[in-house]
């Protein structure tokens, strides 16, 4: 379970996290909305111990990892995944280097089993045949199931995606929506999803919670978020602009 | 620093020769320096922490003793070549006025083990290797590469700087070697073939006036100089600013503060070992 209690958080003068407080409960799917620049990034952040709150905690199945120094996080980021909004390929690596980057670390395997377990990951999200390819000659869309891969190659509990979707055409932001369900469902998976894809939050989440003027504003699931009639909800999910 | 700070303000509002704008330029750029060296302490315990318990990669540490030292090769071989043709040169000039003609070769060898060995090699090596570990570590950051690391359950100390440091402080000793001996060889041939010195005398001259010492304190030096060049070239890539201005801006610092810091430290570790060797 993910638990974050009155999270604050700031930058210089310019506020961005207010008291935001939660719970994720495990094998839950849950989108993050706002406004860009809203903070969902940076709250996605902190669950993960790479950026720290000015105050209030983030509690992993009970340990607070506000208390952790960079070392003993290592042990609690062992449960998670992470898919970067421009990816964050290694990019002196090759895409199977990247995918197996976290097996060679942590796991003691012959290059066989590596390399089989690459071709399993990279089967899943749709780009067998692409291990000895560099970061530089692959599209947004392929870019972002690499990171995927690399993510999910040692079945973390938790998959945390920073706008999985964002800058990619309807078509390639489809096939990513479909590959976040196929590994929430097949790898049973915790999922928290940072988007302003209202189509992509519709189809991946459990529960959505949307930040507004620095604090969580809506928690609820799909169905009475996208019919709610709070004139907030409302105007970012139809996205009209202040007038 | 608060306190360091109010304090020299105070000093300054008794006997003060600048303005409160310079002052203020003043104080925060002392600030700046001492927080600099702060943190770059701090690397230094953290990297030290992590060598002693880390099981190096392997892998990693091989590929930088290459792109350290086998990539650095030509640039500290002409260095060193030039280096001890000119020295050569110049010293017979001196030295003929006194018809000391055959201690030449002597005195190229001693400076360039002890102190144009090490340094030459190291300043070439910061230029090189500094800016490239340090516009390489500062692009991770600024593409969250470093980040994705730290996600992936890894350090960015054990995984980026300690193969860093450990191949630098091997690659540079290596590095210096050669440069001695290119160096001694190209003073030898400009004094033989060019200056038409006694080869013989020259050689034994050579021999009779250079001791191990000398080579260890280059050695030593060298190894000093690796550390340098590593820590301060992943320190500004660690901390770069974002953007490319950023990653340039840290370029150029890596190699800059490396060199001052390695110029600096050669005099006192000359003074240092110097004296340790003459109580020996």
């Amino acid at each position: 379970m993910i638990e974050a209690r009155n999270l604050q958080k700031s930058y210089g003068a310019q506020k961005i996290l207010d008291g935001v407080s939660f719970r994720i409960m495990n094998g839950e799917s849950v989108v993050i909305i706002g406004r860009s620049g809203g903070g969902k990034s940076v709250l996605l952040k902190h669950l993960i111990g790479l950026l720290k709150p000015d105050s209030g905690e983030v509690l992993i199945d009970g340990e607070n990892i506000e208390l952790m120094n960079e070392r003993q996080l290592l042990r609690i980021r062992r449960n998670f995944g992470m898919v970067f909004q421009g990816a964050a390929l290694f990019d002196s690596m090759t895409v199977a280097e990247n995918v197996a980057f976290g097996l060679r670390r942590h796991e003691h395997l012959t290059e066989v089993e590596i390399s089989k377990r690459v071709a399993e990951t990279l089967e899943m999200v749709d780009l067998p045949g692409t291990e000895d390819k560099n970061p530089a000659e692959l599209s947004g869309g392929m870019r972002k199931r690499v990171g995927l891969a690399r993510a999910i190659i040692y079945e973390p509990k938790i998959v945390l995606y920073d706008e999985p979707t964002t800058g990619l055409d309807p078509i390639v932001s489809d096939s990513i929506d479909k590959l976040i369900i196929r590994v929430r469902d097949t790898l049973k998976v915790t999922s928290i999803v940072v988007t302003h894809d209202m189509r992509s939050a519709r189809r991946v989440g459990n529960r959505v919670m949307m930040l507004h003027e620095k604090k969580l504003y809506a928690n609820a699931t799909p169905q009475e978020f996208f019919a709610s009639q709070d004139p907030i909800v409302r105007q970012f999910v139809d996205g009209i602009a202040d007038p | 620093m608060t306190i360091f700070r109010e304090a020299t303000l105070a000093k300054c509002g008794v006997d003060c020769y600048f303005s409160p704008t310079m002052n203020l330029f003043a104080n925060k750029r002392v600030e700046y320096v001492l927080t600099e060296l702060g943190q770059i302490a701090l690397l230094t315990r953290d990297v030290l922490a992590s060598a002693l318990t880390f099981k190096v990669a392997w892998r990693d540490l091989l590929y930088q003793i290459y792109f350290i030292g086998v990539k650095s090769q030509t640039v500290v071989l002409v260095t060193g070549a030039f280096t001890g043709m000119v020295l050569g040169a110049q010293t017979y000039f001196q030295f003929h006025k006194v018809k000391m003609d055959t201690a030449t070769l002597a005195v190229v060898s001693v400076s360039m083990c002890s102190e144009l060995g090490p340094v030459l090699t190291a300043l070439m090596v910061a230029g090189r290797v500094g800016a490239a570990i340090a516009a390489e570590i500062g692009t991770m950051r600024v593409t969250e590469q470093i980040d994705a690391l730290r996600t992936l359950a890894t350090h960015p100390i054990d995984y980026l700087v300690v193969p860093r440091l450990i191949a630098a402080q091997i690659a540079l000793p290596l590095l210096t070697v050669e440069s001695v001996v290119v160096g001694i060889g190209a003073g030898y041939l400009v004094g033989v073939h060019i200056l038409g010195i006694e080869p013989v005398y020259l050689w034994t001259n050579m021999l009779h006036f250079t001791h191990d010492v000398d080579l260890m304190m280059g050695l030593i030096k060298a190894f000093i100089y690796g550390g340098i060049i590593a820590l301060i070239g992943c320190y500004k890539g660690l901390t770069c600013g974002l953007g490319a201005e950023g990653v340039g801006r840290a370029t150029t610092e890596a190699v800059v503060y490396s060199s001052i810091t390695i110029l600096i430290a050669n005099f006192f570790l000359t003074l240092l070992m110097g004296k340790i060797v003459g109580q020996l």
